[in-house]
């Protein structure tokens, strides 16, 4: 079935392969483009649960690895090296569980463009899977860095009033942090003479010695893209700006690939810095936590508070993965598949209420749900999910990385937990907030007294969504059951390193 | 001289002796029929590249030593030969309609290009100054072709006179290094060096000389005065000559004399080429920020590419690392050829007589209107840029991974912050092209489409193998004493 070749090449074959069919199909046949573009992302999400059942749960080693030298020169070669483990698997299938729903959202929300658009959304969603299942280090910046061509453009074309603005500092932003990334996989390079993961983590001890300055070179380029505080300056243009589909990758994929480049090359493989800077980390990520949400709270404009609201709950991922237990690790791991689910969601609404009003401003709105019931009754379970109510999905990842951080030797303090917890209390109130003065209360402005309910489509792009919230919610054994014996085996790679220096 | 003399240097031969046949040719031609001289000429420049490629894996010595023959020569040599094809290909429509189509074009072109050949074969330093003139001479007057307009003569008359000055700076360099020496031939200096019967204090400054006088010919700061206005002014497809040819010939003849006759020295000169690659980064970057005219825009950006490949050279002293060195910067050379090749392509796709359609602004809705011309365009802004999946990626990558095996961390900053700077300009034209709505003019022509498809598509395509075009540039080995 899969024809011999791994899942992993046909993840990111097949939205290429949709690619150069598009290619194909003329730009006024506009139906016809988002259907193929449609078909192509669900029969690669196929293929994620074909790589899902193939997937050994409680093995935490990579598997299902694809391995081919592919710039062999002199000294060193570069291999085109795909494997998936514990830390990637879940947001690998977020990803293509989110890249049907993105495009699904567009049907009628791009009607201009829509070859250009769908073309830049099948090379953008080829070029993150890259990203999640790279194991060499050149291979996974070729990924990374290509994963901005087509974001600028679905910015900058599609996107609103600032789209220039804000898809030129995104770009600029994240290739400054790249760059330096670019440096530190060449100094590695050189150093041990190979790009792939195993091997330098194998060789660390050859670059012990730089690993404060790797940690940081790396480490820049993954906040920028987090964004940790105070790099995010980027993140509220880019998702303002953005059309509903592109925010929906943006905040929930493109964002956990700063937080996971954290986990699979800053951690194992430059653990005493990581240790040494663990505190440093975790205080920002402390900060942004509680920035994030006292600026959300101040915002009008619905989409700029979910905005950052991102940048405050990216601060728990980035917590819980800093403070080197078992559980901060799964947490973290599994709160970026949440914040995907329940931010992609929540931009999905926000979506649906602008298309049918023109407007973000919360003023604008109330009262919503008596007009559109259905919207208000899906809109109260993501914002409750996002807040983290118990038995909704946020809550199992914050309550699992707040355990984590509390009993954390590394962050010494409970108090990085404890000023986390603002956090959630916090987001409480600033989500909730929105929701009352969008939905709730009396239809205050007569244009939205006839706005129309939620249509089968419509439905159908929250309702797996809201599916996974519950599921995640309630039984989300399984979910960590996947994440946990990779989450144990960093935990106790880097863990090593501090008892041998004791 | 004999005939195995000759056969070192017969597609050079070739090249002049077609050369003068065109110049005849042209008189007998009628006014209307000048077309068929382009074909001519680009007959005469193909044959002698299948002539250079038949010489691939030869080597040796012809002339008395004065001429010598290797992968390298082998490699730049077609180059420089596809360089002539393509402005060719360039310049077939665009002469006709500049209304500046005059026979004397072709045979000035292949002047030019048997110059560079001769200057990449030079095994005597007197031979490097006759090439350097051989070269450049036709090039003052193929700057000033678009005659009666201003610029152009502006262009023409800038590009001599610093030309010149630049020549006298070669000059004066070799009579130094003869001084010190007591020889002008390669063999002649090494040997003295070896036996220490040199000179050193005056051998050095023959050699910053030296450098001076090449740092004009690549346009590196703070010799790049010239190039905005004279690539500004020059017709359009002799500016994308001299941005690759021109460019390539001058690193050919810098790294076969720096790594021929001074690798010694290379503790006094590293400081020199390591500011000149900073400043020329530094400088041709940030001064492209500010351009409004794509002409400048891409000259600012070749002068920043010098700088890369400067960069590259700074530890040629370092045997361990100078083959890598020359193969990265050859490598580069091909990947920023193809991809300024293909841009410059575009820029003549738009311009309108009297220099309209040259403003950034010009390129307004062309990624929507003309989508293959616009993704053409694309594909080489990100490439210059250095974004995966195109051959500038690579052309860097292998750059800088010379200058940090070298231990030029610094240098290495400088050159990745600086290209996070280009970036900003790189993607001002691809965000006017694709993000602002505008009817642009553009000029279809069959020369030009194969031109700019056919660049985009290796720029694109040999990413994927970029080990094999590496290969190519590993094997061009310098022929060393």
């Amino acid at each position: 079935m899969t024809l011999g070749i791994s899942w992993l090449v046909w993840l990111i074959a097949l939205p290429l392969v949709g690619f150069f069919i598009l290619l194909f199909i003329p730009a006024r046949a506009k139906n016809a483009l988002r259907w193929v573009a449609l078909l192509t992302s669900l029969t690669t999400f196929g293929a994620a649960l074909g790589m899902l059942a193939q997937f050994q749960v409680g093995n935490p080693a990579l598997q299902q690895v694809v391995r081919q030298p592919w710039v062999r020169v002199g000294d060193f070669t570069i291999e085109f090296y795909l494997g998936v483990d514990g830390l990637s698997l879940l947001l690998v299938l977020l990803t293509a569980f989110l890249t049907p729903i993105a495009i699904l959202s567009t049907w009628s929300a791009v009607e201009e463009g829509v070859k250009g658009f769908m073309l830049f959304f099948l090379l953008l969603e080829s070029g993150m899977l890259g990203v999640f299942l790279a194991l060499d280090l050149v291979l996974f910046y070729v990924f990374w860095e290509f994963t901005l061509v087509p974001m600028i453009f679905l910015i900058g074309v599609w996107g609103g009033e600032r789209r220039i603005y804000a898809a030129v500092k995104f770009f600029l932003f994240t290739m400054f942090g790249s760059v330096l990334m670019l440096l530190g996989i060449l100094y590695l390079g050189l150093q041990t003479r190979t790009f792939a993961w195993d091997a330098l983590l194998q060789q660390r001890e050859v670059f012990a010695a730089a690993q404060l300055w790797l940690f940081l070179a790396f480490g820049l380029a993954f906040a920028i893209k987090v964004p940790m505080f105070p790099l995010h300056t980027w993140l509220p243009d880019a998702h303002v700006e953005a059309p509903t589909a592109g925010s929906v990758i943006l905040a929930g994929i493109l964002l956990k690939m700063g937080a996971y480049g954290f986990l699979r090359f800053n951690l194992p493989l430059f653990p005493q810095a990581t240790l040494q800077l663990a505190p440093w980390v975790a205080a920002l990520a402390v900060v942004g936590i509680l920035y994030g949400a006292a600026v959300a709270f101040a915002q009008q404009d619905v989409k700029k508070l979910v905005a950052y609201s991102s940048v405050s709950h990216l601060g728990f991922v980035v917590l819980g993965t800093f403070a080197l237990t078992a559980q901060g690790l799964s947490g973290a791991v599994l709160q970026m598949v949440n914040h995907g689910l329940s931010t992609g969601a929540l931009f999905l609404i926000v979506g649906m209420l602008y298309e049918r009003r023109h407007t973000r401003q919360m003023s604008a709105f109330g009262g919503i749900w008596k007009v559109m019931p259905v919207l208000g009754a899906l809109s109260l379970i993501i914002t409750l999910s996002s807040l983290g109510l118990p038995g909704l999905n946020g809550f199992v990842g914050e309550f699992t990385i707040l355990l984590g951080a509390f009993r954390s030797a590394v962050l010494v303090t409970p108090w990085f937990a404890g000023l986390a917890t603002f956090g959630v209390i916090l987001a409480a109130i600033y989500l909730l907030t929105m929701f009352e003065k969008v939905f709730l209360g009396p239809v205050r402005h007569e244009e939205n007294a006839r706005l129309p309910d939620l249509n089968r489509r419509e439905i159908l792009t929250l309702a797996p969504i809201i599916l996974l919230v519950f599921w995640i919610g309630l039984y989300p054994q399984p979910f960590l059951d996947l994440i946990n014996p990779s989450a144990e085996r960093l935990v106790a790679l880097v863990q090593s390193v501090a008892l041998a220096a004791h | 001289m004999s005939l195995s003399d000759l056969m070192m240097v017969l597609p050079i031969a070739f090249i002049l002796g077609w050369a003068l046949v065109l110049l005849l040719v042209d008189l007998w031609l009628p006014r209307e029929r000048r077309g068929l001289l382009a074909l001519f000429a680009a007959l005469g420049l193909a044959v002698a590249l299948g002539l250079d490629l038949a010489q691939s894996g030869r080597s040796g010595r012809a002339f008395g030593d004065m001429v010598v023959l290797d992968n390298f020569a082998v490699f730049l040599n077609a180059l420089y030969l596809v360089s002539g094809l393509i402005a060719l290909a360039l310049g077939y429509d665009y002469l006709k309609r500049m209304e500046i189509e005059r026979g004397e074009f072709y045979a000035l072109l292949l002047f030019s290009v048997a110059g560079m050949m001769l200057l990449t074969q030079a095994n005597h330093l007197i031979l490097v100054f006759l090439a350097v003139e051989f070269l450049s001479i036709p090039l003052y007057v193929l700057a000033g072709f678009a005659r009666p307009r201003l610029e152009s003569e502006e262009a023409a008359l800038k590009y001599f006179l610093l030309g010149a000055f630049s020549s006298a700076f070669v000059l004066y360099g070799i009579a130094l290094i003869f001084g010190a020496t007591s020889s002008a031939s390669f063999g002649g200096i090494i040997e003295a060096v070896r036996n220490g019967s040199a000179e050193i204090g005056f051998l050095t400054a023959g050699a910053v000389m030296l450098l001076v006088g090449f740092g004009f010919k690549v346009a590196a700061v703070p010799f790049h005065e010239w190039a905005p206005d004279v690539y500004q002014g020059s017709p359009t497809p002799v500016t994308s000559f001299m941005a690759v040819a021109t460019k390539a010939a001058g690193f050919a003849v810098l790294m076969r004399v720096f790594l021929n006759l001074f690798p010694g020295f290379a503790a006094s000169l590293t400081p020199v080429f390591w500011g000149v690659a900073a400043l020329t980064m530094i400088v041709g970057n940030l001064l492209a920020l500010a351009q409004s005219n794509i002409k400048r825009l891409l000259a600012y950006s070749s002068i920043a590419n010098a700088g890369y490949l400067l960069m590259a050279f700074v530890p040629y002293g370092n045997a361990q690392v100078a083959g890598q060195a020359v193969s990265s910067m050859l490598f580069y050379l091909l990947a920023y050829g193809l991809t300024t090749f293909g841009a410059w392509a575009v820029v003549v796709a738009l311009e309108q007589a009297e220099g309209r359609g040259l403003a950034l602004e010009d390129y307004a809705g062309l990624g929507p209107k003309y989508p293959w011309l616009g993704v053409t365009m694309l594909i080489f802004m990100l490439s210059l840029t250095g974004v995966p999946l195109t051959l500038g990626f690579w052309g860097k990558f292998f750059l800088f991974r010379t200058a940090v095996a070298a231990g030029y961390v610094d240098l290495a900053i400088i050159g990745l912050l600086t290209s996070v700077i280009s970036a900003y300009y790189y993607l001002r034209v691809v965000v006017i092209m694709y993000m602002r709505p505008g009817e642009p003019k553009v000029r279809r022509d069959g020369w030009l489409n194969l031109v700019t498809i056919g660049t985009a598509a290796a720029v694109v395509l040999l990413s994927v193998v970029p080990v094999q075009v590496l290969n190519l540039a590993a094997q061009a080995v310098l022929h060393l004493p």
